[in-house]
């Protein structure tokens, strides 16, 4: 038996680790099952599901239900839906989140209505309210130009989590939790929706985008695929990677991947080097979480000097070269 | 073939922050002055998909809007683009619904209207950004859903789809009548020709009300969810610019000083 305060989150293997994703959900997940006096429940599928379920409890899980079917190391609604609602129906939670990324997206509106519950999405910040215990749910609407706070007013109350926008968890290796083995039984033949294939974008140079400590963003003043060749050259000196807004992807000068924004790439880099983009809000949305932005740009009307932190008005193709002369020069003195 | 679209009329999402005002009661954003309604980008790239099917198959295409005082010049853009039909949801009911009710208002119409093979929805509304409704009808209508599509192909009564995916793609098939929503990776909207224009402005929307589709217009005010609350993001400007006499100069100045602030 459980308390109806107790949270749930999903995590995810990637590369045969919990993801980055899943480090931000057991970060938030624990603070608000403290906060509530209520347990941390966490759902791991797919190989290497067990063992990580030891690195889930360390990072703040009381309970993790695990599978270790190979038919969950690729998120399909129609395999994770019925593990989702099995476990809810186990752990009888108050809270469901999960990390506003491709499954998140796609599961958790399926979750919701499957379960009658109140789903917020893209959340930047959730917290308990004192008076109410209900979650509050802090999200950009309007492209990140207004705020809103909402609340579901379900027994179940289900939110995602915008990427990179809460710490991850602190690992405690003395932590103690249990592990429950879950089985769905899965059955993709009996699957309505079939994939037939897969394709991922293999990483260029040796820096993740969403892993990367600088970032350059490229947007429409780019002019062209050759331009963007430019900024990779210099992300390689800087150690960063590169990325875009929407308008290089859609003219298909960079891949669809390298999108930041909105609908794109959640970056929080240690310095972003906007060059030539306007800083629509739905780029904003992709990068406002940096530590540092830096914008080049040669309209000084442009949206992105409001957020930036430095600001050089002038035209990429002058500035940038000077720009990284002059640090190959200070890392040689 | 039979596709059904469902399109939001919104506020002009890449208008100026400052030209949305908050009316904190309700609480909800209006029109600051000279700030357009439009259809939402994602629900016109729903229509353009729907559209290029249409070429292929000889479909015929039905739009849906939902919501209260619909401007008609905005909502039969989709007309004007080549759709064939305009269903308009339309009272003071189906005014600010959550993502549920709206999913369960356009799950009944669609239900009335009768057999669709495919509805397209965008893949979140520009406005809200939430992302729940195109799922929700598929969820209401039993039917499968795909979201994210960036290519969609009719063959023999089955789904072929391109899904874009952060990392790359995924191709999936489905047998129909299903759901799917669109993403921007589909391509831009088509631009109203003139006949286009010319048929929308002579169409008339079939206009449909809470009772028209079964529906108790009291269920709609339970809501799942409630905005409490609107509020702009204080954003000081602290924008520090680097000068120079020229753009080299910046370059080098731009330089130094993101040393001095041990940024690079």
């Amino acid at each position: 038996m459980s308390d109806h305060r107790d949270v749930l989150i999903l995590g995810a293997i990637e590369a045969e680790r919990l993801s980055g994703t899943s480090w931000e959900l057991l970060g938030c997940g624990r603070k608000l099952a403290d906060k509530a006096e209520a347990r941390l429940h966490c759902i791991i599928a797919g190989p290497g599901a067990g063992i990580l379920s030891l690195s889930a409890i360390a990072g703040g899980a009381d309970v993790v239900y695990a599978s270790d079917d190979p038919h969950f190391q690729h998120y399909h609604p129609e395999s994770y839906l019925p593990l989702v609602t099995e476990v809810a129906k186990q752990a009888n939670p108050s809270i469901i989140l999960l990390g506003h990324d491709d499954m998140g997206r796609d599961l958790a509106p399926r979750m919701a209505f499957k379960l009658a519950a109140g789903l917020c999405t893209d959340c930047i910040d959730i917290s308990l309210d004192d008076q109410t215990g209900r979650l509050i749910h802090t999200r950009s609407v309007y492209g990140g130009n207004l705020m809103s706070a909402s609340v579901a007013n379900t027994g179940t109350q289900i939110a995602t989590i915008r990427q990179k926008a809460m710490a991850p968890a602190k690992l405690d290796p003395d932590r103690v939790g249990s592990v429950i083995s879950v089985d769905v039984g899965i059955d993709p033949c009996a699957f309505a929706i079939k994939v037939t294939d897969r394709t991922e974008e293999a990483d260029v140079g040796g820096v993740k985008l969403e892993d990367a400590k600088v970032v350059i963003g490229g947007g429409r003043g780019i002019g062209g695929p050759d331009g963007f060749k430019q900024l990779e050259q210099m992300a390689r000196k800087l150690n960063g990677a590169v990325g875009a807004s929407r308008p290089p992807c859609d003219s298909g000068w960079m891949p669809a991947a390298r999108q930041i924004g909105l609908t794109g790439q959640i970056v929080a880099p240690d310095v972003y080097i906007a060059v030539a983009l306007s800083g629509s809000s739905q780029h904003l949305a992709g990068c406002s979480g940096s530590k540092k932005i830096v914008a080049v740009n040669s309209d000084p009307e442009a949206n992105i000097f409001s957020v930036a932190d430095f600001g050089a008005v002038g035209d990429w193709k002058e500035i940038l070269p000077s720009f990284m002369a002059k640090i190959d020069e200070l890392n040689q003195g | 073939m039979e596709i059904a679209v469902c399109c939001k009329q919104i506020l002009d999402p890449e208008a100026p922050a400052s030209g949305y005002k908050i009316d904190l009661d309700s609480p909800r954003i209006i029109a600051g002055p000279g700030i357009a309604h439009v259809v939402s980008p994602f629900d016109l790239q729903a229509v353009e998909a729907a559209l290029r099917i249409k070429e292929k198959t000889g479909a015929r295409v039905s739009v849906l809007s939902l919501g209260n005082n619909l401007l008609r010049d905005v909502v039969k853009k989709p007309l004007a683009m080549g759709a064939d039909e305009l269903y308009l949801l339309e009272d003071d009911a189906f005014e600010s619904l959550d993502s549920w009710n709206t999913a369960l208002a356009l799950s009944q119409a669609i239900r009335k209207i009768g057999r669709f093979d495919l509805i397209l929805c965008g893949r979140q509304a520009a406005d809200r950004d939430s992302g729940q409704v195109g799922i929700g009808i598929a969820e209401f209508l039993g039917i499968p859903c795909i979201t994210v599509a960036k290519k969609i192909e009719v063959s023999t009564n089955r789904l072929v789809v391109e899904r874009a995916l952060s990392r790359g793609s995924e191709s999936v098939e489905a047998g129909m009548p299903a759901l799917v929503t669109v993403s921007n990776e589909l391509g831009e909207p088509r631009l109203a020709t003139l006949r286009g224009i010319m048929a929308a402005t002579r169409k008339l929307p079939v206009v449909l009300k809470p009772t028209d589709i079964g529906l108790d217009a009291e269920v709609l005010k339970i809501e799942k969810t409630t905005v409490m609350r609107l509020f702009r993001q204080a954003r000081e400007n602290k924008c520090e610019i680097i000068h120079g006499e020229t753009p080299a100069e910046i370059g080098a100045n731009l330089a130094v000083a993101l040393r001095r602030a041990k940024i690079v």
